[in-house]
């Protein structure tokens, strides 16, 4: 069982007390529990099963506008102590910093609502093992479907956090994820792809036979494919690309960034950065929600932010520290968003493949090709051409590249959102990027 | 060295007994106890904006039978926490049993010393290398406006408990340092990045004013991409210079090489063993022997003495990297190989030092002979399809090549080619093999280990480039 909330209370208060007596102007302490089982499977038979069991502990000391941290996995009292004294001694000759505090009291989570958050259900591991056994039943139905990968995780986890300024909250949560990876082989080709779903409640889980299903589906359809020629094309970008999107946009409007000058979205607030029929928001009380949370990594309340209203920028994700560098409050953000999504388009997935009667459909990207103090992008992809709505044949080897600052404002979204994982995306279509291919 | 038992209930005895007792009717397996203490100290935007100590304590409990792997860990090194872990295997592989592998190679050479490098130097003197960095990169040149460095250093103790009471003991020093600068220009806005580690104390690296150099390097980064143009899209030929470049090798052709996706058959390489997958006069090893080096282990985490495998001769596969479990299963041996990023993950094959030696033409030559094409000099990251093959990595300082000459500075553009076939497309090795600065770190399921890379310079006559410029 993962441990309530009274054990991570006392240890939390043992660590703000030890810190207070040794001269700590202010403190603020994170513990937190994690029970984690995974059971995986490979062609159709156990592979592995991993049980992981693992306290952590973080903490703050603060001497004035000096601060430094610690963290450990060791909770034993006399293991504490070191450490609160070894980060002590560290703050005292840290060197001051003004923006450094503990976040404004009045901005602080009061009211903590139940999110649903937590699913006490076991799935115990011969559960999971039958699970995984559909799973790649049909997964592994189609002959061309040569290798089955799938796992299963149950996680359960608590946390508190607390402060010298009185704060103490936290609350349990949980998580089940399926994921499948299949590979297919042809006489001109090897292609892998991939399926999953995480979510709060084991009862919403995707059923094993549709997740191997898909998977198997979407990497048979993956077969030899051909390079293109290099070119300037309308590119559409599935569900789990086009949500990346929207990370990247994410981490552009860190008040850390801004304040450091480091991103391509500084001093753009009330500027059009997207295209205006575009919408983006980040809403941290969804029902069950992935990313759904009660307050931030430093117990502020955290709101419905509108990020992106009618492709204006409206707001920065600001913490404490960088909020003061910047002269604004926290809005809840410090640890980064909560459940991100742009609001659904107007024009089907159907008109939107067929609105060229040439593109490119992209399911996968590789590499870390996003500069986010430029703007500039350029990543490995693969995908199929389309003509007409339909598509042709697979595509790879190639790359996709263009500045997001243009990209942004020749996105069109689909209505097709749905709500699975944290960020959320429409399918989307950019056009006049650059393919590089033969 | 750690001494695991001196503060818990568990005595060695137990631990030996338990261990015994629990991997007695499997095939493989082993108690792995890990302590580790880390820091970080961050100077950013002027400040000290962070220094961050963490200590970790763990063990993980492994129990192989036939093709079965179970695993438990755990925080708390105790009789209960052991006792439960045991149990925990006992029920994954209570149908399964095979017979104990007891065999480990054993060698007493030492690629590291066994230090505390955050111990090694005071707070108070990493800070003031780190504020002698932000003023001197800011008293350089009007052009600064963003000054990050920071420190981070390591010392990780291990010891595997085998069945029988062998146990095995390695202490681990690692540190890194790195400069990160931001220039500003007519609305034009590059970063420029270096950094350099290994497994020494700091002032090893740091000696004679050498964060100069790290601080000059990274302004040099940034002042060529303030000069930039549109990188060109489409195949064309590629010179890579010396050193981290080589992390084409890694991605192209090393994840394909370890022993776990050959086993699978996932691997483009599975079926190329003693084929021919280069040109003639590339050879690539996997070497975790060489002194000091932020790849490089004394023994792995599974205990096995590392080694320098010889990956491809003169264009010929030879070898995959094994660790003991994939390596029992394709009857062979383990590589030494086997690591793992903390306890809390298992272990998986993985790389150490993947470099390509030198061949004997010039850099000068390769330049020459390109019409039309790159000379790409630094890279950020890269990543695999181990399965389709295809690779790609992300250049950070690249140039134009028109007519044998170097011309302009390119944007940061990502390459993309494929991994059995590239190494075929190599027509010049240099010889000039240089070893990476120290700052590579590997990721796989999850997993980041430190790892170092080599190479001379290279030509390669054909691979797709991800710029805008058509």
């Amino acid at each position: 069982m993962v441990k309530d909330q009274e054990f991570l209370k006392s240890k939390a208060s043992y660590c703000l007390d030890l810190a207070k007596k040794m001269g700590a102007t202010d403190a603020s302490v994170t513990v937190g529990h994690s029970i984690s089982e995974t059971v995986n499977f490979r062609n159709k038979s156990l592979e592995a099963s991993d049980r992981s069991d693992g306290l952590a502990l973080s903490i703050e000391t603060y001497l004035g506008k000096r601060r430094s941290s610690i963290s450990s996995s060791n909770l034993l009292d006399e293991n504490i102590k070191t450490l609160i004294e070894k980060c002590f001694e560290t703050t005292k000759i840290t060197p001051e910093d003004e923006f450094n505090s503990l976040p404004d009291k009045n901005l602080l989570a009061k009211q903590i609502s139940s999110l649903n958050l937590y699913d006490e259900t076991r799935f115990e591991n011969d559960k999971k093992i039958k699970y995984l056994k559909d799973l790649e039943e049909s997964a592994s139905s189609e002959n061309q479907i040569i290798n089955t990968e799938s796992s299963f995780t149950e996680n359960k986890s608590n946390f508190i956090l607390a402060n010298s300024d009185g704060f103490c909250d936290g609350y349990k949560t949980s998580s089940f994820t399926a994921s499948c990876v299949t590979v297919a082989k042809d006489e001109n080709s090897m292609e892998r792809d991939y399926e999953f779903s995480s979510k709060r409640h084991l009862s919403d889980i995707k059923q094993a036979t549709d997740l191997g299903n898909k998977a198997a589906k979407q990497t048979i359809r993956k077969l030899s494919p051909k390079k293109i020629g290099s070119e300037k094309t309308s590119i559409i970008f599935d569900k789990r690309i086009s949500k990346g999107m929207l990370s990247a946009f994410a981490s552009a409007i860190s008040a850390s960034a801004i304040a450091r000058g480091t991103s391509f979205l500084k001093d753009k607030i009330d500027q059009q950065v997207f295209a205006n029929s575009i919408n983006v928001i980040d809403k941290p009380d969804i029902n069950k929600g992935m990313g759904s949370q009660n307050f931030d990594s430093e117990g502020v309340n955290s709101n419905t932010l509108q990020l992106i209203e009618n492709g204006i920028l409206k707001n920065y994700l600001v913490d404490t520290y960088n909020g003061k560098k910047l002269n604004l409050k926290s809005n809840g953000r410090s640890g980064g968003t909560t459940n991100l999504y742009f609001e659904k388009g107007n024009i089907s997935y159907k008109d939107l493949m067929k609105k060229n009667s040439r593109s490119l459909y992209i399911t996968e990207t590789i590499g870390h090709g996003s500069n986010l103090v430029t703007g500039d992008y350029s990543v490995g992809a693969t995908g199929f051409l389309v003509e007409d709505g339909e598509f042709k044949y697979p595509v790879n080897e190639i790359t996709i590249a263009g500045n997001f600052k243009d990209m942004f404002k020749n996105i069109i979204l689909a209505n097709d959102l749905e709500f699975e994982y944290s960020v959320n995306s429409p399918t989307m279509m950019i056009e006049g990027m650059t393919v590089a291919g033969k | 060295m750690s001494n695991f038992f001196n503060k818990s209930d568990l005595t060695r005895q137990d631990a030996d007994k338990l261990v015994s007792e629990t991997l007695n009717s499997c095939d493989d397996g082993e108690l792995y106890l890990e302590e580790s203490k880390s820091e970080s100290i961050l100077l950013d935007d002027n400040k000290i904006k962070s220094s961050n100590y963490s200590s970790d304590l763990g063990f993980g409990f492994r129990a192989i039978s036939n093709e079965v792997v179970a695993y438990s860990y755990s925080n708390e090194i105790s009789k209960d926490s052991l006792k439960n872990s045991s149990e925990n295997l006992k029920s994954t592989l209570k149908s399964i049993k095979g017979t104990y592998n007891h065999e480990i190679p054993k060698s007493n050479k030492k690629f590291y010393k066994d230090i505390n490098p955050i111990e090694q130097k005071t707070l108070d003197s990493k800070l003031e290398v780190l504020n002698k960095v932000n003023e001197f990169l800011r008293k350089k040149d009007g052009s600064v406006k963003q000054v990050t460095a920071s420190f981070a250093g390591e010392q990780k103790s291990i010891e595997i408990i085998r069945s029988g009471g062998e146990s095995l003991t390695d202490v681990r020093p690692l540190i890194r340092f790195n400069v990160s600068v931001m220039l500003e220009k007519n609305g034009r806005k590059e970063t420029g990045v270096y950094g350099i580690g290994g497994r020494q104390s700091y002032d090893d690296y740091l000696k004679n004013d050498n964060w100069k150099n790290v601080c000059e390097e990274a302004f040099r980064i940034a002042s060529v991409n303030l000069e930039s143009k549109p990188a060109p899209a489409g195949e064309m030929k590629v010179v890579l210079g010396p050193g981290w470049p080589a992390i084409l090798i890694h991605e192209a052709i090393g994840h394909g090489l370890e022993g776990d996706f050959n086993r699978k058959k996932t691997s483009a390489f599975h079926n190329l063993m003693g084929e021919k997958v280069a040109s003639d006069g590339v050879t690539i090893v996997d070497d975790g022997t060489i002194d000091n080096r932020r790849g490089s282990l004394t023994i792995d985490d599974e205990g096995t003495p590392t080694e320098r495998t010889v990956l491809i001769e003169n264009g010929i596969l030879k070898n995959f990297m094994q660790d003991r479990h994939n390596a029992r299963l394709m009857n062979t041996r383990s590589t030494g190989s086997g690591r793992r990023e903390n306890y809390r993950h298992i272990v998986l094959p993985r790389m150490r030092n993947t470099m390509m030696l030198s061949g004997n033409q010039t850099q000068d030559e390769m330049i020459k002979s390109v019409d039309k094409g790159i000379f790409a000099v630094s890279f950020g990251g890269g990543q695999v399809d181990i399965t389709s093959g295809k690779f790609v990595f992300n250049c950070t300082e690249a140039y134009e090549i028109n007519n044998g000459k170097i011309g302009s500075p390119i944007k940061g553009a990502t390459l993309i080619g494929d991994g059995p076939s590239i190494l075929k497309e190599v027509s010049m090795v240099g010889n000039d093999m240089m070893l990476d600065p120290g700052i590579g770190t590997c990721g796989k399921a999850g997993q980041g280990v430190p790892v170092g890379v080599a190479q001379p310079s290279i030509l390669i006559d054909k691979m797709t480039v991800g710029g805008t410029k058509l």
